[in-house]
């Protein structure tokens, strides 16, 4: 089991530049969710290595959202202990959603701010809570667009960009915020498969550059490409952890070869 | 001379006017405690803290269930003759200032409930991503829920304006003077044969008030529907 991994990547000009940074980003201790009697976290343990990309796959309703969105706290644990950065996630509060901030996330739906429009969209984080000056935070909110290939849609609305252009935007948002580790939750399963290409090689860029990333996806291609490790989940319990080359070629469990059987059909 | 032209002799000796401008003013004071109370009020409903969803709960069940005469009969004989509470040496302002809280609590709940359906109107998933890039709950409610939820509640925000701009008849119960139903009960006591021209005097000076205000939110709601 490789459970803390340094990458071989190169370095980053978006890793943080804390002085002394411990080689674990992210690391969950026992980590047990229940949904009222339904038992969605069962013991899982986990180390996000820097700059380690973990893929996580597995079949629906399995665990992984979940999974993510404990990560940042969108979801309470009921038991265990969950650290980013060293630190002990908080209950709630201020200091919560200081420590929520270092962990980038994004969502299958996108979900930027309607209201506000892309370049908006980027530089609120910043400007709010990092109470970084507009005019410096819009800056840099432009260098992110330009990076994501969209700085030309800036003064737009979300619902004016394809649902591909859109999820660039969301990347660039959680990337304003410098955080530690981005989590992507299927982030490609609401496009169209004409834009899917257009968000996993910006996916990909930022694992290239060093970025922490766990990513919930069933591209195998992406996983093949980018991916240190990958894990599956099944019933809330985490079944198999591989490179992606043994486990995409030699699965161990039934439950894992029956879902690759299944997902290579498509 | 004609019926008609009597009519405006005698009616010219009331202040109209002036009094429809009492009305007026009443519903811009209300109004904006209304808006306030009710945002603050809503925004307690969706916070984290048990508590206060309470407090919020409580508040607007009270002032919803409660008739809006019972509110202005306590604003002046419980609050005004009993409790003494006073803001000025002129009771008349007393008066005054004590309906526009009264009808502004009252309305409040009405505000606190639309912009409460509007919230509805607003995906989850907004406020998860304003919580993942660190923002606080009140960064949160602030600058991404209510923005969008005020222009997702826009025409029963209107409804209610609406129907404050003719509830504040109901301060001549809190013993505001010189407003329409008070002008208006007068006019009826010394002009009798003039009634019907009295009723549609004041029906048609609301009608006036009430339709720039209902387009005015079918326009915004439109104007600032946001895109999805
Ligand atoms: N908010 C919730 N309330 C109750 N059950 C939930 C909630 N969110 C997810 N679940 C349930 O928890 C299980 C795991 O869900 P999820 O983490 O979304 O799985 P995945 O992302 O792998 O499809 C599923 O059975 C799902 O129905
Ligand atoms: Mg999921």
């Amino acid at each position: 089991m490789s459970g803390i991994e340094t990458s071989d990547k190169g370095a980053s000009d978006i890793e943080p530049s804390n002085e002394e940074l411990s080689d674990v980003v992210a690391e969950l201790r026992h980590v047990e969710k229940y949904f009222g009697s339904l038992h969605v976290l069962k013991d899982i343990n986990l180390t996000v290595g820097r700059g380690e990309v973990l893929v996580v796959i597995g079949p629906s309703g399995s665990g992984k959202s979940t999974l993510c969105r404990t990560i940042n706290r969108l979801e309470p644990i009921d038991s265990g202990e969950i650290l980013v950065e060293g630190k002990l996630l908080p209950q709630e509060g201020k200091e919560l959603a200081r420590l929520r901030a270092d962990v980038g996330m994004v969502f299958q739906s996108f979900n930027l701010f309607a209201h506000k429009t892309i370049l908006d969209n980027v530089a609120l984080g910043p400007r709010k809570a990092r109470k970084i000056p507009r005019a410096e935070a819009e800056a840099e909110a432009l260098e992110l667009l330009d990076r994501v290939g969209i700085k030309d849609q800036a003064n737009k609305l979300p619902a004016q960009l394809s649902g591909g252009q859109q999820q660039r935007a969301a990347i660039a948002r959680a990337l304003a915020m410098h955080p530690a580790l981005m989590l992507f939750d299927e982030p490609t399963s609401a496009l169209d498969p004409e834009m899917i290409t257009e968000v996993l090689d910006v996916m990909v860029s930022l694992a290239t550059q060093g970025m922490t990333m766990v990513v919930v996806t069933h591209e195998m291609g992406f996983a093949r490409k980018a991916a240190d490790r990958v894990i599956f989940m099944s019933d809330g319990e985490i079944l198999e952890e591989a490179t992606p080359e043994v486990f995409f070629t030699a699965p161990t469990t039934d439950r894992a070869k029956d879902f690759l059987a299944k997902i290579l059909q498509h | 001379m004609n019926l008609f032209s009597r009519y405006i002799e005698f009616i010219a000796d009331y202040n109209i006017f002036h009094a429809f401008w009492v009305n007026i003013t009443l519903t811009l004071f209300s109004g904006a405690l209304a808006l306030v109370l009710g945002t603050i009020a809503v925004v307690m409903r969706i916070s984290p803290i048990a508590s206060l969803r309470g407090a919020s709960t409580f508040y607007v069940n009270v002032f919803r269930d409660i008739p809006l005469t019972v509110v202005m009969v306590v604003m002046f004989s419980v609050v005004w003759v009993q409790l003494q509470v006073s803001f000025s040496s002129d009771m008349s302002r007393d008066f005054y200032i004590l309906a526009i809280i009264g009808l502004g609590m009252y309305h409040s709940s009405f505000i606190a409930e639309s912009l409460r359906s509007g919230i509805n109107t607003v995906p989850l998933g907004q406020a998860e991503a304003a919580r993942s890039i660190g923002l606080t709950f009140m960064q949160s409610a602030r600058i991404v829920i209510l923005p969008q939820a005020f222009r997702g509640s826009i025409a029963p925000i209107g409804n209610t304006i609406i129907a404050l701009i003719k509830n504040t008849t109901v301060a001549s119960v809190a013993a505001v003077a010189n407003e329409t139903s008070g002008v208006m009960a007068a006019a009826l006591e010394f002009g009798p044969q003039f009634n019907f021209l009295i009723f549609f005097t004041f029906a048609l000076g609301y009608v006036i008030i009430v339709i720039p205000v209902g387009l005015l939110t079918t326009w915004l709601s439109r104007t600032l529907a946001v895109m999805r």
